[in-house]
């Protein structure tokens, strides 16, 4: 025997390591066959949260928790080039934990991995995908920049929506009546302590369970969960055709986290941290919050809802969601567990997935903004630099009615383009238009001299389908809209 | 050097723990007591560490409401609306920049001036006053105001909120308030 090895043995015996890892790490797995590599997305979220610890642990040794400092201090942070590199891994790192958790949470429902007796394994993955949310949510903010400052402002009037306790809720989600001081430490403390320890704990429950249950078998269609018989059965299966997890499975696990720690790092390497914005000043009008790629698409249903539903949507929805995601280990504990015998999960998968795509590219679009950085329009689509028509192009911009219409490529998408308005409404339309407004314009009766109004209408009406795609738009449009 | 295994077997419940059953019924009524006062003790422990640490993290700072000057009245032309900005009324040292408010602030005529918060009442975005349209708009999902702070279009519920305005020995002042919050 080798000194290493005798070195080995000394320090088993007294610890019991291989007795205590050895069970767990060995433990047999089911030969998944077709679906192997769809059992890898739970520990690939588990390597990006890994990378998520390290690189926030580092960060946070630099990081002033204080509403006056954080934003300088992550100004500094970001300025290092290895911290420049953490900040983009971390911010990477969310963004591979997000959508592996999601993956990992449709695979685990399609395949109907939560009934008998892995309820509590998908339990805890609830509390693991709500702390994930959390986390995301919450860093957002210690960006504490602008747009941190005020996704803060916009956490708390939501929160506000809550029957009863709204008001109560949305100041101690500020910590205290303004938006200030005590903020950020509240913010801080969420994202680096109370939320990970919520985490930790529950990935500790999660991976127990994986271990005392065993991990699930593909489901086949005709093979229903029966919890009198099952455990048997899977022991048995066991026995017949399980393999051990390390290192039979275990390698599609260590290979594909690699792989993504690896994407987190190139990304961070290549395409850099996001973009620390303005101060988070609140002085500073000039601020169009948007929250962080993983809630654009619920900025967008918010944008798009009717007015009358939001509040049942803001409070209710977010609570059947979380409802939904309890009771269904609890509802449907046994039977069939294959897709193609439960087609309405596949139903509500393909639902919540393309809603969630359209939402969120209406979020990048985001056409409900105005537009109030749309430069006047240029000398080549109002067609002649003086009169009444160039007065009614000036008209048109200064009443803002720009920041919402297209004319040309200009302008805002809100409402509808106006390039051929000339062609579509005759003059007395367009005062009635005008002076009534509608429910996503304003009215500007008492708001529009008659001679700017005339101005404006031989503007309009000098809008005919012949320009509307003669002069191309500003280059800056479309990127504009982008962001 | 791995001579026995007897540590091992400890975890195992395999062998019975000497003394485990007590025989006078006295003894067995005793140990249950004991039992049941060391875990009321650490009841009382837990209670001591978390009570202090959730009341604190619940409570609240209370913040007084004062006047704030904005200037002087004759820095405000009549029918005009600008931007205003004032300290909060207790800031925290460490508050920089955030320990400021913003408002908008209308000068109706020689004496009455009102002043706007600048969040928006649909989720609580800034809203920017355009002069030129003489309408507030929100960046965020378009809501408009108009001058006086009524909903003009888009998903605001209700009005603009204002802050008190007094004119005091040729002073404007604002009085400090909480965010406005809507409620469902």
């Amino acid at each position: 025997m080798s000194s290493l090895k005798r070195l080995w043995a000394w320090f088993d015996d007294i610890t019991g390591t291989s007795k205590a890892l050895g069970p767990p790490l060995t433990h047999p797995v089911p030969d998944a066959r077709k679906s192997r590599w769809f059992y890898v997305l739970g520990s690939a979220t588990l390597a990006a949260f890994l990378v998520q610890v390290v690189t926030g642990i580092a960060l946070s040794s630099s990081y002033v928790t204080g509403s006056g400092q954080a934003y300088d201090s992550l100004r500094f942070i970001t300025g290092t080039s290895l911290g420049s590199v953490l900040r983009g891994m971390h911010y990477y790192g969310s963004t591979a934990m997000i959508i592996l958790i999601g993956l990992h949470v449709i695979r685990v429902y399609l395949m109907a991995a939560y009934k008998y007796p892995r309820q509590v394994s998908w339990l805890s993955g609830v509390v693991l995908l709500l702390g994930t949310l959390l986390m995301a949510f919450t860093g957002q903010i210690l960006r504490w920049d602008q747009g941190g400052f005020w996704t803060a402002v916009v956490a708390a009037e939501q929160a506000g929506r809550t029957p009863l306790i709204g008001n109560w809720l949305g100041h101690f989600i500020l910590a205290g009546a303004t938006p200030g001081g005590a903020t950020l430490s509240r913010f801080f403390a969420a994202h680096v302590f109370f939320i990970p320890a919520v985490l930790f704990t529950f990935i500790a429950v999660h991976l127990y369970l994986v271990v005392h249950n065993g991990i699930s078998e593909p489901p086949k269609a005709g093979r229903p969960v029966d919890p009198r018989t099952y455990k048997r059965w899977y022991h048995s299966l066991m026995k017949r055709e399980g393999v051990p997890f390390w290192p039979d499975a275990a390698w599609r696990d260590l290979f594909f986290g690699c792989i993504v720690v690896l994407a987190i790092f190139l990304l961070a390497v290549i395409v850099g941290p996001p973009e620390i914005g303005k101060p988070p000043d609140p002085t500073i009008i000039q601020a169009s919050p948007r929250p962080d790629w993983y809630f654009l698409w619920y900025f967008a249903l918010l944008s798009l809802i009717p007015n009358w539903s939001e509040t049942f949507v803001i409070v209710a929805v977010p609570a059947i969601f979380i409802l939904f995601l309890i009771a269904l280990p609890l509802v449907a504990p046994k039977g069939e567990r294959s897709p193609l015998r439960r087609p309405w999960s596949i139903v509500l998968v393909i639902f919540m997935v393309s809603a969630i795509a359209y939402y969120w590219h209406e979020g990048i679009r985001a056409p409900w903004s105005p537009r109030m950085d749309a430069p006047p329009l240029p000398e080549a689509v109002v067609g002649v630099s003086s009169g009444p028509i160039a007065d009614g192009a000036k008209v048109f911009y200064d009443k803002g009615c720009e920041f919402c219409h297209l004319v040309s490529g200009y302008g805002g998408i809100r409402g509808p383009d106006l390039s051929d308005a000339g062609d579509r409404m005759t003059r007395a339309e367009m005062i009635t238009r005008i002076y009534s407004g509608a429910t996503n314009m304003p009215s500007y009766s008492n708001n529009i001299t008659p001679q700017d109004l005339n101005a404006l209408l031989d503007f309009l009406q000098s809008r005919h389908r012949a320009y509307k795609y003669k002069i191309s738009p500003p280059p800056m449009a479309e990127a504009r809209h982008a962001r | 050097m791995m001579a026995d295994n007897l540590s091992d077997d400890l975890l195992d419940g395999a062998q019975e723990p000497v003394h485990s059953q007590p025989t006078e019924p006295g003894e067995k009524k005793r140990r249950t007591f004991l039992t049941e006062i060391g875990v009321l003790a650490a009841g009382v422990a837990a209670a001591i560490v978390t009570v202090p640490a959730i009341a604190f993290l619940l409570g609240l700072r209370k913040t007084p409401t004062i006047w704030r000057p904005l200037g002087r009245i004759d820095d405000f032309k009549i029918g005009e609306t600008v931007a205003v900005s004032f300290t909060d009324p207790s800031p925290l040292p460490w508050s920089g920049v955030t320990a400021k408010t913003a408002a908008w602030l209308r000068r109706k005529d020689q004496q009455e001036f009102v002043a706007f918060a600048i969040y928006c009442t649909h989720l609580g975005c800034p809203v920017r006053w355009i002069p030129s349209a003489n309408l507030f708009m929100c960046p965020c999902h378009g809501g408009v105001f108009y001058a006086d702070g009524n909903v003009a279009s888009g998903p605001p519920p209700k009005a603009l909120s204002t802050y008190p305005v007094r004119v005091n020995q040729g002073l404007v002042e604002i009085q400090t308030s909480p965010v406005p919050i809507t409620t469902g």
